[in-house]
């Protein structure tokens, strides 16, 4: 555990592809027994590292040296049987496999004959599993049956059986609760004590003050600062990011508010949440909080027309409304962009024009023809509004990054002209510097006169954007503040059911 | 997002005409179409009158009823389902329509087409509905109504043949029948290619069914219904399923039970040799012609250049794993891009 001598040393890596520098010449260190955080915007480079550190691609120039020996990494099992191993965002494991199965594929105990020692893989697993805190694991249970925080857990214990010296985990919390992340920041201690060399990718702030010793910013694929985390301010950080100084983060409110649009009223469901009333006005962003699992997602998929409501009834400028589907509620103007962006927004496979003028069919078809022309033009209207970066309107949406892949999406959404728009987690997994830019968006669309509601888990997004909030808990109305009556105390004891939360509404 | 930092990256005005056209022809349509060129020029080393314009011709109308049905197979395939029972309907339709015609000689060919036409809809609709309402899998539903409507043609025929003295002249003569130098037959594909052009490229359903099998829950959130969009696709094939039932019996002067057995295979070969994904969302109108083209010009070549007919199957074969293969691999550089353009991107 030698602080000074690097475990891993990556210098001057250079990674070329047509017609893109993806990293100029960055460098890193890493120590055994440190947390150095990597940080960077969306399209920095951060990616492309972690896939030249794990053998997956190969640097066009620079080195990469093991206790100062330079190695060369032909395939990712190269990289493996170097001691790195990475734990990505989404697990790569097999749901149909044990526990052990997982820990162990590719490398299990053998006995006799050759043949998999199972009685000892199962053993060797569950001390595996106590060593980081999670001997109720059962080695034998199927991954399937686990819940997302479990399924890290088995990543982990997965990278310590291959012995790895070097772990490159890439926004592990992510997907994960509160609770979950206070677990994982345990084992990433663990880890630590146990003289392994970590990369840590975030977008997070507070969890890189948290647990990181150093840090590493990229800046366009290039190296942008380097330090100690106790030497940096938060704000230093952000503009080594993006390269400028960041303002107010957040937009000024519009002021004015319009004539009410929408109102809910008793909205349930079986299962999901339970007597929701609500009213929105133009111009207004009403924000919901509330706990993973609190039915906001619900409660919008049900209102667009996903599932149906057991009761309850919806009023859109003073008419009633009956939403059997989502093209229903497109028609009468209200629409949802989805969390998962990925797998319920874009469809991957068609050119970015043919999916902005998705919904929009019954405006861009002449006698029940689609007409490209249209088409082209709607996407151009509203892909440069959104200052989409792509080639043409004709690469498929599949070839964008992220960032570019979600504006698609939102494009697709405010070409239909709704009055209503629900954004779910509008800026999850995004960098700091697209997500001012879809706050600023989101204060324009309201300012337009677009009624926008915004599910969000982020508090000060949720502070920082609304005019109003409804907190939600387990499925129910849990309280209501004005702009500038909330604070984050009072969210959260809302949220989680704490006595002396303000009841209003 | 910062603006001005990329301008150079940011969407340009034209819609990028010459990346287009230069896309097209490094395009796997391209490909077969070279492929279908250089099939045709290797049989003409050994028979050089095999690539006369009448003989092209010959072989054209030879996978007429193939091409049709390919196309109503890529409307299934596309959006991510499978239609097993096509040649099923085909045969039981045709024999329907066949005894029709021979216990009543005096209904109209035209009315015969359009019943033709209804029956193999309906009887696509079964597959649809089942799809759609049931929620089971293409596969399973196709593969059961494939075995009931071959059962059905055994109950309504008595297992007994209709035979070409059965069937009237008018009946018969049809497909044969020459019009502007080629038989209707080939009119039929030809209509239904330009029609299948307009219908995939050009209407809602045709953008709704690559939505569909592209990712059939980001179709839901845009408003798709995809199970109405599926079950129309069943229909679509049924539908010509029912018209190539006619085609078919007129053709051969023919219907019996057997009528085109395993020819499904056939129809999801060409599909599948046409470059259209089993997994649904992607696929052109001109891979399934290719497709089918390239299977009828081996299937008239072969005996042309003395090979046996029985290696007719084994090159079949061979060239749908030689296309899955080369689709595999060009996907697989797809994938390359995609990683690297995420790199490059925002």
């Amino acid at each position: 555990m030698n602080d000074d001598s690097p475990v891993l040393t990556l210098d001057g890596i250079t990674k070329l592809f047509p017609g893109v520098r993806a990293l100029a010449g960055v460098s890193l260190a890493l120590r055994a027994g440190e947390v150095t955080a990597l940080v960077g915007e969306n399209g920095a480079g951060k990616s492309t590292i972690v896939k030249v550190l794990t053998g997956i691609y190969r640097p066009d120039g620079g080195e990469i040296r093991i206790d100062g020996k330079a190695v060369r990494f032909s395939s990712p099992q190269d990289a493996a049987a170097a001691g790195i191993t990475a734990i990505h965002q989404e697990t790569v494991l097999f749901d149909d496999l044990s526990v052990a199965e997982n820990i162990w594929i590719g490398h299990a105990p053998r006995g006799r004959f050759g043949l998999i020692d199972r009685a000892r893989a199962e053993r060797e697993a569950s001390e595996i599993l106590e060593r980081i805190g999670a001997g109720s694991l059962d080695p034998r249970a199927r991954l399937r049956d686990l819940g997302i925080a479990s399924k890290h857990l088995v990543a982990i214990a997965r990278a310590l059986s291959i012995e790895a010296r070097v772990v490159v985990m890439d926004e592990p919390t992510a997907a994960l609760s509160r609770k979950e992340i206070e677990e994982l920041y345990e084992l990433v201690e663990r880890l630590k004590a146990e003289g392994r060399a970590i990369l840590f990718i975030s977008h997070k702030f507070d969890e890189i003050f948290r647990i990181a010793d150093r840090y590493v910013v990229f800046r366009d694929g290039e190296p942008a600062g380097e330090g100690r985390i106790a030497e940096v301010e938060e704000g230093e950080l952000v503009e080594m990011m993006v390269g400028r100084p960041m303002g107010d983060i957040f937009p000024p409110p519009s002021g004015e508010l319009g004539e009410e649009i929408l109102s809910v009223r008793g909205y349930s469901h079986p299962t999901e949440f339970d007597d929701i009333s609500f009213t929105l006005r133009r111009g207004e962003i009403l924000g919901f909080y509330g706990l993973v699992g609190a039915g906001r997602s619900e409660l919008m998929q049900s209102l667009f027309g996903i599932t149906r409501p057991s009761a309850g009834t919806v009023t859109l400028e003073g008419r009633p409304l009956v939403i059997r589907s989502p093209a229903d509620a497109i028609a009468e103007g209200i629409v949802y962009v989805p969390e998962d962006r990925g797998g319920q927004g874009a469809i991957t496979g068609l050119p970015i024009f043919r999916n902005v003028a998705l919904p929009s069919m019954s405006r861009t078809a002449r006698h029940g023809l689609v007409k490209t022309s249209e088409e082209l033009a709607l996407a151009r209207e509203y892909t440069e509004r959104l200052e989409l970066r792509a080639a043409s309107l004709d690469q498929r949406v599949g070839q964008l990054s992220g960032g570019n892949q979600q504006k698609v999406v939102i494009a697709k959404w405010l070409a239909t002209r709704p009055s209503v728009i629900v954004l779910d987690e509008p800026t999850k997994g995004i960098d700091i510097g697209s997500k001012a830019a879809v706050h600023a968006f989101m204060r324009e669309l309201a300012s337009a006169g677009l009624a926008v509601v915004m599910v969000s888990s982020e508090i000060p997004e949720v502070l920082g954007m609304s005019d109003r909030v409804v907190v939600m808990r387990e499925g129910r109305h849990a309280a209501m503040f004005d702009r500038g009556e909330a604070t984050p105390a009072s969210l959260v004891r809302a949220a989680a059911g704490i006595a002396d939360a303000r009841e209003a509404a | 997002m910062n603006p001005g930092e990329r301008a150079p990256d940011s969407v340009s005005r034209h819609s990028g005409a010459a990346s287009r056209l230069a896309e097209t022809l490094r395009s796997r349509d391209a490909l077969l179409a070279l492929a279908l060129v250089v099939l045709i020029g290797l049989v003409a080393t050994r028979a050089p009158e095999f690539a006369s314009p009448a003989r092209l011709a010959a072989v054209f109308n030879d996978s007429a009823i193939l091409i049709v049905l390919a196309l109503g197979q890529m409307l299934v395939i596309l959006s991510r389902c499978i239609d097993l029972s096509m040649a099923a309907n085909l045969a039981l339709v045709g024999m329907i329509v066949a005894m029709t015609n021979a216990a009543v000689p005096e209904v109209p060919i035209v009315v015969l087409a359009l019943m033709a036409i209804a029956l193999g809809a309906a009887l696509g609709a079964i597959n649809g509905l089942l799809v759609w309402k049931l929620d089971i899998p293409p596969i399973v539903v196709t593969l059961g109504t494939l075995t009931i409507f071959r059962g059905i043609i055994f109950l309504v025929s008595d297992g007994k043949w209709v035979n070409a003295h059965e069937m009237s002249p008018a009946f018969k003569s049809l497909p044969r029948t020459e019009f502007l130098g080629l038989p209707v037959l080939s009119w039929i594909a030809i209509l239904a290619v330009l029609g299948a052009l307009v219908l995939v490229n050009r209407t809602p359903f045709g953008r709704a069914l690559y939505a569909v099998g592209g990712n059939p829950e980001a179709a839901v959130y845009t408003g798709i219904d995809v199970g109405r969009t599926r079950c129309l696709a069943f229909v679509a094939a049924g539908a010509v399923s029912g018209l190539c039932g006619y085609l078919w019996v007129s053709r051969y002067a023919v219907a019996y039970v057997d009528v085109a057995a395993g020819f499904e295979l056939d129809v999801v070969a060409a599909c599948v040799i046409g470059g259209i994904s089993i997994a649904g969302g992607i696929g052109t109108v001109a891979g399934a012609l290719m497709g089918a083209l390239f299977l009828g010009t081996i299937k008239n070549a072969l005996p042309v250049v003395d090979i046996s007919p029985f290696w007719q199957l084994a090159i079949s074969g061979t060239a749908i794993i030689v296309a899955v293969a080369l689709n595999a691999r060009s996907e697989r550089r797809v994938g390359r891009i995609i990683l690297r353009d995420a790199e490059k991107g925002a």
